[in-house]
């Protein structure tokens, strides 16, 4: 017989519970056995009640964050080896309100992707005819990084600012809206850095910096905010030497 | 869209003040934050010299007295780690807040570190100097 390991799950039925509680379920163990697999096993063999979110099982979609063993974690990338011997337990993301088992209402952190105007805005409109938006490998170095997240909220589940003041844009939409304000084919950063001075932007980061930690693509956050920081009191100081308009 | 026959029910759960607690990563912000009150009380002893020292010879020998007893030794010690702690996190974070470019690549973030701590023995060189000539 397979050797077994044991998977608690955090779940919570909105239609029968008043509050989320803990089932616990035993799975064979395989070497190479991801924890979304578990979970499908999971929801395939034992309960088919258990919800959780999921698609490409290869950390690009961004679905199955979750909190394992309280540090948030893609189901898909983390792998049940690393846990043995010992049991894993799985909540939903942190920070987030749970609508169903392991899926969170995710709204929140969307809308503040959306506000931050998540797309180039040229300096100046050009025509079809007049060309491409020519940019250097120099020129892209400079927002690359801040440019491969994919949206899977873990950096909002490590965020205890967010935690606990649900105004802070957080660490993905300010990386966001650095990415676009460092592409050198971008125009918007005036309208951007109205929403990144207030002290609902980045000054309500007080540089944790658990959600460069926790990201699973190397995006770094907490960098993205810092230099944030950094072109904010630049803002600052230029505007008190502006005439007024 | 009717939401009124809507089954959803979204459970928040409660940020307990004990969040910290839980760990490893948030016990050591917190340390690095609480280094903080630390400095504060050893900025007030300074400024309490800088008060003594104006109010003339034996109120300045007075504070240089109290700085001699043991209690007074043991928080300076304990000062000095925090400094420490903290100077460790802050060099360890800076490379965060600059991001500097040779050509196409980004500079790794070690010898951005390495340098503060290189900066920091050669400013240590110099004050010690500075008070063994003096």
């Amino acid at each position: 017989m397979a050797d077994m390991i044991e998977i608690e799950i955090l779940r919570y039925r909105p239609e029968e519970d008043n509050e989320p509680w803990l089932q616990t379920f035993q799975v064979p163990y395989r070497h190479e056995m991801s924890v979304l697999e578990a979970l499908s096993y999971i929801k395939d063999e034992l309960d088919s009640t258990v919800s959780f979110r999921w698609s490409c099982r290869m950390a690009i979609c961004g679905s199955c964050g979750m909190m394992v063993n309280g540090v948030p974690k893609l189901g898909c990338k983390t792998f049940l080896r690393d846990y043995i011997p010992g049991k894993i337990t799985l909540e939903p993301l942190r920070n987030f309100p749970i609508e169903r088992d392991l899926v969170v209402d995710m709204s929140d952190f969307i809308e503040k992707l959306e506000s931050i105007k998540p797309y180039i805005i040229p300096k100046e409109e050009k025509s079809v005819c007049e060309g491409e938006y020519i940019q250097t490998p120099a020129q892209l170095a400079k927002f690359r990084q801040f440019s491969m997240c994919i949206n899977c909220g873990l950096c909002y589940s490590a965020c205890p600012q967010y935690g606990l003041k649900k105004s802070f844009m957080g660490p993905a939409a300010l990386a966001l809206l650095y990415r676009y304000n460092a592409d050198s084919r971008d125009g918007g950063q005036a309208a951007r850095m109205k929403i990144l001075n207030q002290e609902k932007g980045v000054w309500s980061c007080t540089f944790v910096g658990y959600c460069s930690e926790v990201c699973p693509k190397g995006v770094d956050p907490a960098a993205a905010i810092q230099l944030g920081k950094v072109e904010s009191a630049k803002d600052y100081v230029i505007a008190m030497f502006k005439p007024e308009e | 869209m009717d939401h009124s026959q809507s089954k959803r029910k979204p459970f928040v759960r409660p940020v307990k003040k004990s969040w910290w607690l839980k760990d490893r990563f948030y016990i050591l912000y917190m340390l690095r934050e609480g280094t903080s009150l630390l400095v504060a009380i050893y900025a007030v002893i300074l400024m309490v010299g800088l008060l003594r020292l104006s109010q003339g010879e034996v109120a300045f020998n007075g504070w240089l007295a109290a700085l001699t007893h043991p209690l007074s030794i043991l928080l300076h010690l304990a000062v000095l780690a925090a400094c420490a702690f903290h100077a460790k996190t802050w060099f360890a974070l800076a490379p965060k807040a600059m991001r500097i470019f040779k050509g196409d690549e980004l500079i790794p973030e070690k010898p951005i570190i390495m340098a503060q701590y290189i900066g920091l023995a050669g400013a240590s060189l110099v004050v010690l100097l500075f008070v063994l000539l003096a």
